[in-house]
């Protein structure tokens, strides 16, 4: 490189970091800088009033999992926590499972409409996609309550004697987080089944695969790239889901978000809340790592696996 | 039965669950929405069209201040944040990659993938500081959160405009003696118009929609709309939250067409 391309090339990279400077600055300020004030608040010891007071303590990383006995000072595992955990992840994952299984077939239907449609079909999920999460949220929360188009369905049928009762139970949030965030698993899908070349299935079947075996052997290997963005897509959110389990799972049925918001509130445990937001980022970070690292799998095989 | 072609890309039961996924999407929406146009005082009883639930929302005083709250926010964190990201946009597409590119790319989309229970938290601690040491207790906190997690909505339209354009009519213009400046303003910036419109687009949907970060960093009388229904839940959801969401629906709705026609017209 001459001298004059080589300062060309550095004063490239200069503009480049000034116009993202402002971006920069924005994002340190208001999104990514806080983080670290909560790893620091982690370690530090209640204050009486909320707030923390400067005295380094672990206390907060500890009563994750360990509940100190008021009386004998010895520490016992908390199972209140332990249940909002398990809760979390088990609601997180079948929310997961279940949107595959209808999203996969939606995806389907919608990649293999005429491309005269298509776009129409794509639209009426992306809608859903953009609508206020809190809005759809109220509308399941209408279709499932006592009174509801579900209860009133069912005894007009004459399948349930009396109305039953789904809200605020974790049956509830289960559906509702399936409803709000199967649009997050369907688009992923869509857009891997879009490139997913038809002729592989005319091979197949003239190979003599049948449906199940093609599926299996042939479109779910190619389409693993989607899958994994959908479910991580679906996954991650879930997991942290704070207004869903709010409207639906009313004041018992708590998940990590609501847990989370109660140290910052009537449990005036900031050093807790900081240590369970710093355990909820590291269970997300660990999925999106998890994430890129399947992907650049995917990339080097070409996707014949 | 009559006997069916063989539709190599015909899967049993596909269509099926499909079909039934797109009703279970908007059943819920348009029970909401035509129960918010319903007369009586039941949301689950029919008893004929009214417009009565959009004046009850309408004379509401803090249903008035919620609204103009959440558009002030929602536009302030649009332009903030569709500035900061055209910037950042043009300072990373069509040049030669650099040290810490990825760096940047991290932070622009750091946004969306941190669970917004933890920003939130993040946000409620640093601001509280904040707040605490300088004694201001307005709405820019607010307007400073909505623009920073809008960042990544608005620049993926925009980063996605500029890696589509050509850089031809750019270099004529220089050919032509045009001072980089020159060229910016009058070639490109015309040309990524339509991405930066669409970006800011987005930015103002999300921004409009956001409820966990609003609830954790506002003050005390500082609701958006979001916020507001969220309060009101203890009393169950009534026809004039109905009323209000329909109305937060078809402002989606009519962004998100416009954004679509945008985007689709760059062929």
């Amino acid at each position: 490189m001459s001298p004059a391309e080589e300062n060309a090339v550095r004063t490239s990279a200069r503009n480049g970091w000034l116009l993202s400077a402002p971006a920069l600055v924005l994002l340190a300020l208001a999104a990514a800088g806080p983080l670290l004030i909560v790893a620091v608040y982690s370690f530090l010891s209640p204050g009486q009033y909320g707030n923390v007071v400067w005295d380094f303590s672990l206390e907060g990383w500890r009563s994750i999992l360990y509940t100190k006995d008021i009386f004998s000072e010895e520490y016992l595992l908390a199972d209140a926590h332990l249940t909002i955990f398990w809760r979390s992840v088990w609601l997180a994952l079948t929310t997961t499972v279940i949107t595959f299984l209808v999203g996969f077939p939606t995806a389907w239907f919608i990649a293999t409409r005429p491309a005269a449609s298509r776009p129409i079909w794509l639209f009426l999920i992306t809608i859903p996609f953009w609508t206020n999460l809190l809005i759809r949220t109220f509308a399941i929360n209408e279709i499932i309550r006592t009174e509801g188009l579900l209860n009133q369905l069912l005894l007009g049928l004459g399948l349930i004697g009396e109305p039953l009762q789904i809200l605020y139970t974790d049956t509830a949030v289960l559906i509702g987080m399936t409803y709000v965030y199967l649009p997050l698993m369907v688009l992923p899908l869509f857009a891997a089944i879009d490139r997913f070349d038809m002729r592989l299935l005319e091979a197949g079947y003239d190979l003599y695969a049948g449906r199940w075996q093609v599926l299996r052997r042939v479109i779910l290997p190619i389409v693993r790239p989607g899958i994994v963005a959908g479910s991580i897509l679906v996954f991650v959110p879930a997991l942290g889901a704070y207004v869903t389990p709010r409207v639906l799972g009313g004041g018992k049925n708590m998940m990590i978000g609501n847990f989370i918001e109660l140290q910052f509130g009537q449990g005036r445990n900031w050093p807790l809340g900081a240590a369970l937001s710093m355990t909820l980022l590291l269970i997300v970070t660990t999925a999106l790592l998890f994430y890129v690292r399947s992907m650049n799998r995917d990339g080097g095989e070409g996707g014949n696996g | 039965m009559a006997e069916r072609r063989f539709v190599t890309s015909r899967l049993p039961g596909f269509a099926t669950v499909a079909i039934l996924a797109f009703v279970a999407l908007y059943l819920p929406i348009f029970t909401l929405v035509s129960f918010s146009f319903n007369g009586g005082r039941a949301v689950n009883q029919w008893e004929g069209f009214s417009l009565h639930w959009y004046g009850v929302a309408w004379a509401n005083t803090a249903v008035q201040d919620a609204t103009i709250r959440s558009l002030f926010i929602a536009v302030m964190a649009a332009l903030i944040s569709t500035l900061v990201a055209t910037m950042a946009a043009v300072g990373t597409t069509r040049r030669r990659r650099f040290t810490g590119q990825t760096f940047i790319y991290a932070m622009i989309n750091q946004p969306l993938m941190v669970p917004e229970i933890v920003t939130a938290v993040a946000l409620l601690i640093f601001f509280a500081a904040i707040k605490v040491a300088t004694g201001y207790q307005g709405l820019g906190y607010l307007i400073l959160a909505h623009s920073a997690f809008c960042v990544p909505f608005a620049y993926l339209p925009i980063r996605a405009r500029l890696e589509g354009m050509d850089l031809s009519l750019e270099t004529a213009a220089a050919d032509l003696y045009a001072t980089p400046w020159h060229t910016f303003r009058r070639i490109t910036l015309p040309l990524m118009a339509p991405g930066i419109i669409a970006g800011a687009m987005l930015a103002f949907v999300i921004s409009l929609d956001d409820v966990v970060i609003t609830e954790f960093v506002k003050s005390g009388g500082q609701d958006t709309l979001p916020t507001y229904m969220l309060g009101q839940l203890r009393r169950g959801v009534t026809p004039e939250v109905n009323a209000i969401s329909t109305m937060l629906l078809g402002l989606t709705v009519v962004m998100l067409t416009a954004f679509f026609l945008l985007t689709r017209n760059r062929d």
